[in-house]
């Protein structure tokens, strides 16, 4: 295996509106921002990679528009998924473990505020039998919530327990879009937006875009001293029929983790992507963490969850607090379909 | 016994609020006062209309503005002659790829006010544009482009010309430095 690290990261401000940006105004905010942490040209990048999904603007090829962001002449060797970008940065991974690259640039845009995002998001729905339904995001998640309740697994002031902690830590976090001080009574006080779900448990819509850049470990050696090197990764998937599904573990999640290697060490930091409250519960067991991994120091999706570019996100931060020496050991993760449907999980080491 | 369904219909429909982007706002709200303006690469010194925010071949914001005139010359067509759903448009009509004079990107329009086996590649046209109590921020403000008489253009001679002119405005600029 080749030794890859995550060497820079950037991210815009999380917001609910970015107003007129347009995507390719998004993707050059971050995309010359990381270039500029380590004076790179394109000419140091073998490889760029995105990911985002044309659904949240409702225009055909968005992504295509998107690489005017980049600068393509010369030509750039350049691929896209219709995933988290997290699933992008992926691909970057395995295309320099072949030995094709030894430099990535990887971003994610969303700019949600386009359409109604619970209904979008519908669309990712197996279309024969679900979709036709309508059965928005929040329901869904409301359902895997419920399902919890029930097994008596989680209880609802675990889940404010879990918004608290998360505005707590986003006050760190300049740019987070939902942070502040709350009591569990005052959020357990708030009325059900779609039970047992309250509003503070659901992610806000969040435009936006991030970008990291990938490398070998001779070129991240050139920029840091101490780098975050990405020492394990894997990803899984479970059936779309979401009646086939145990809603009250995630699977794939364990899975993915133990390929991934979490359990090899002490784990001091974990940025799970977990849209909704109760997911980050259910993530954390399945990641077979306990309460000495601080969890979402970043304050996470509740803070802010730009769609198509939270799981390339948690990357980043993770990589950022290993590089400035705040942690040594993290696990970023980033999920896709519903209730958690699909979950990638990457253990990054300090060295 | 109830009845066997064997088809059912799921219409799908989203809603959206579209934004053009920070650089094409600026293109639209010339389009509404009845002006075609482009935008200037950095790097190349091309001038690109219409704007989407960044020039596609640095990655560079695009924040020079370029009043633009509009007459144009065709640098590629086809004739439509199936109906296109949705639109109101009776076929057999032109559409164009036109360079407008002064910019480096062409763009896509609608060519009439002459038979179609009339239009040629190097033509000249000039935009027609609707009564101005119909503008919007919207192309749609331009009906279509029509010929000018004017004779052809050699397009191989335009493009050596127009990347020619761009070196010199980079190379200009680079000097006032």
């Amino acid at each position: 295996m080749r030794e890859v690290a995550i060497i820079a990261y950037a991210q815009t401000p999380l917001v609910r509106d970015c107003g007129s940006k347009n995507d390719v105004e998004l993707v050059m905010e971050v995309v010359h921002a990381v270039k500029k942490q380590l004076n790179f040209t394109n000419k140091d990048i073998d490889f760029f990679c995105s990911g985002s999904c044309d659904y949240l603007g409702g225009s055909a090829f968005a992504f295509v528009n998107a690489l005017d962001a980049l600068g393509a002449v010369p030509p750039i060797n350049e691929s896209h998924v219709e995933m988290d970008a997290a699933w992008a940065l992926y691909e970057a991974w395995l295309k320099i473990q072949t030995g094709h690259a030894n430099t990535a640039l990887v971003y994610g845009f969303g700019k949600c505020s386009q359409g109604d995002l619970p209904d979008v998001l519908t669309l990712q729905l197996d279309p024969y039998y679900t979709q036709p339904l309508w059965p928005d995001s929040i329901s869904l998640a409301a359902l895997q919530a419920q399902a919890l309740l029930d097994a008596g697994k989680i209880t609802e002031a675990d889940m404010a327990r879990v918004v608290q902690q998360s505005r707590a830590n986003a006050k760190a976090k300049p740019t987070a879009q939902l942070k502040g001080d709350f009591t569990v009574e005052q959020l357990l006080a708030e009325p059900k937006l779609v039970s047992p779900l309250r509003r503070h448990d659901c992610p806000p819509v969040t435009d936006g875009a991030s970008a990291v850049i990938l490398a070998t470990r001779e070129v991240a050696e050139r920029f840091h001293k101490r780098n975050a090197y990405i020492t394990g990764i894997d990803h899984r998937i479970e059936s779309h029929q979401l009646g086939t599904r145990d809603l009250t573990d995630s699977l794939s999640t364990r899975l993915a983790a133990a390929g991934a290697g979490v359990a090899k060490g002490k784990v001091d930091i974990a940025e799970l992507h977990a849209p909704f409250s109760h997911q980050s519960l259910l993530l954390k067991q399945a990641l077979g963490l306990d309460d000495s991994t601080k969890i979402n120091p970043s304050g996470g999706a509740l803070a802010g969850n730009i769609m198509m570019s939270q799981g390339l996100s948690n990357f980043g931060e993770v990589a950022q607090r290993i590089i400035k020496g705040e942690a040594n050991r993290g696990v970023a993760h980033a999920t896709s379909g519903a209730c958690l449907q699909q979950n990638l999980v990457a253990v990054l080491e300090g060295k | 016994m109830s009845e066997k369904i064997e088809m059912i219909e799921c219409p799908v429909t989203l809603s959206y609020n579209f934004s053009a982007g920070a650089a094409p706002t600026r293109f639209l709200r010339g389009m509404k006062d009845g002006r075609l303006t482009g935008q200037r690469s950095p790097l190349t010194g091309k001038v690109i209309v219409p704007p989407r925010g960044a020039c596609p071949e640095s990655g560079l914001p695009t924040s020079e503005e370029v009043a633009l005139p509009d007459t144009a010359t065709v640098i590629t067509f086809t004739i439509v002659y199936l109906p296109i759903p949705t639109s109101k448009l009776d076929p057999p009509f032109v559409v164009a790829k036109l360079v407008l004079d002064n910019s480096d990107q062409t763009f896509i329009l609608l060519v009439s006010g002459c038979a179609n086996e009339d239009v040629k590649i190097g033509m000249r046209v000039k935009a027609v544009w609707k009564d101005q109590s119909e503008w919007d921020y919207s192309m749609d403000n331009i009906a279509y482009f029509e010929p000018t008489g004017e004779p052809p253009v050699d397009i191989e001679a335009l493009k050596t010309r127009r990347l020619a002119e761009a070196r010199q405005y980079i190379e200009k600029k680079a000097g006032s430095k």
